[in-house]
């Protein structure tokens, strides 16, 4: 499986062994046909929460991630880059501590075969020194690069202790989406939900609203996000909106209990709801091909 | 008198009357029952309260240690509790039911856990 042609072919086999969601955008892109060359794939992983202990929740807390990056490790075509959408650490008041388990999961995904590697924070990672320790690891909180026609923009969500992207960043945000035509092709990847999905449970962003609204000036927008530990889908206009499923432990849907509580483990189904997630950006039309895969 | 004469009279003397009961009205509003909470790593104290329908009440928040949260999504309502100083959070129920509050500044490991419950009665 070594060209974009066998990828495609892949995919409409791929109900075998995940699950095959297309994420279509506003529009087509106009002017001069897709060449192969500029479709590809990424690896979004998320939430791995290195350092959290609990036996009746993981009680393989020390391989989960390491089996994660095994099975990344093992994909027949190998992603054009590698995406973490936060949480890398699981929560510790020790500023040490907390470094020390940035430091082992850095020397554990240090471990993946494709080098092209990039990550953002999760609340558990920054939330309580505004990004410091994270920023010693693994640089900016929010940036922006482009791969193959397609812009991406990591917006932070999680340094501010309230959840707020706050007006610098959104300044910032605004001045980048300027420079991008009407109908770019734009990945969108935060930590937290952007949209109110369930302030009761903490999952939204204080003024996720006004980046919706700048992302809405734009055609074909999608974000990838994580926080919330499994899969949902959901639309704001024409911005589809896609959560990733963890690598330490899964949450409940929405509303279907009082508490947010993790899932316990379930000796039956060892590591289910966990997992991570290829995603196929193809060009026309502007969509993108979401397969689910398990940790093992 | 006239009878027409009473009639104006009348009529004045309720209008006079509906005039001074505006600002009588006014300071006749009930005041707000005072509910203070405490805040610490990582709960609230009390952290249930029961509440009436539509009976204002005004939140006294103080934090014991770290700038915490109070926040009520249901009611969007919501504060942040620096430690050292009072915060208020007014609102008035207007809602029968269980509902959260929870801190929604992270403020440390178990900053997940840290809730309560409002019940609103009849």
């Amino acid at each position: 499986m070594h060209s974009p042609v066998d990828r495609r072919e892949f995919l409409k086999l791929a109900g075998l062994g995940g699950v095959v969601l297309v994420s279509g955008c506003a529009s087509t892109m106009g002017g001069a046909s897709a060449s192969a060359d500029e479709e590809f794939y990424f690896v979004q992983l998320s939430d791995p929460h290195w350092g959290f202990e609990g036996p009746a929740i993981n009680p393989d807390a020390q391989g989960t991630l390491k089996k994660a990056v095994a099975a990344v490790n093992g994909l027949s075509q190998q992603p054009d880059f590698i995406m973490f959408t936060g949480d890398l650490t699981h929560t510790t008041d020790d500023p040490k501590e907390r470094r020390r388990r940035l430091a082992e999961f850095r020397e554990i995904v240090g471990q993946l075969k494709v080098k092209d590697v990039r990550f953002m924070p999760g609340e558990h990672d920054a939330s309580l020194d505004n990004g410091k320790a994270f920023k010693e690891f693994f640089g900016p909180t929010h940036y922006t690069f482009d791969h193959k026609g397609v812009h991406f923009i990591v917006v932070d969500n999680v340094s501010d202790p309230m959840a707020a992207i706050g007006d610098e960043q959104l300044q910032w945000l605004k001045a980048d989406l300027d420079k991008q035509p009407r109908d770019a092709r734009i990945v969108v990847f935060t930590h937290r939900p952007l949209f109110d999905l369930y302030p009761q449970w903490d999952w939204a962003t204080t003024d996720g609203a006004q980046a919706i609204a700048l992302l809405q000036t734009h055609d074909n927008v999608t974000v990838f996000y994580g926080h919330i530990h499994q899969e949902n889908h959901f639309m704001t206009g024409n911005i589809a909106h896609h959560s990733a499923k963890g690598l330490m432990f899964a949450l409940p849907v929405a509303r279907s209990q009082p508490k947010r509580l993790p899932i316990p483990w379930d000796a039956a189904a060892p590591y289910r709801g966990l997992g991570f997630r290829e995603v196929d950006a193809e060009k026309a039309p502007v969509r993108y091909a979401v397969v689910e895969r398990p940790v093992v | 008198m006239k009878p027409r004469r009473r009639m104006l009279l009348r009529a004045s003397l309720a209008a006079g009357v509906a005039a001074a009961a505006g600002p009588i009205a006014i300071l006749a509003q009930p005041k707000p029952r005072i509910i203070p909470i405490q805040a610490r790593k990582f709960t609230y104290e009390p952290a249930e309260l029961t509440l009436k329908l539509n009976e204002p009440v005004l939140f006294q928040l103080t934090s014991a240690d770290v700038v915490m949260g109070f926040s009520m999504p249901d009611f969007k309502v919501r504060g942040t509790i620096i430690p050292g100083q009072v915060t208020e959070v007014a609102m008035t129920p207007n809602k029968l039911g269980e509902f959260f509050f929870l801190c929604d500044v992270f403020c440390g490991s178990g900053h997940e856990n840290m809730e309560g419950t409002m019940r609103v009665v009849a």
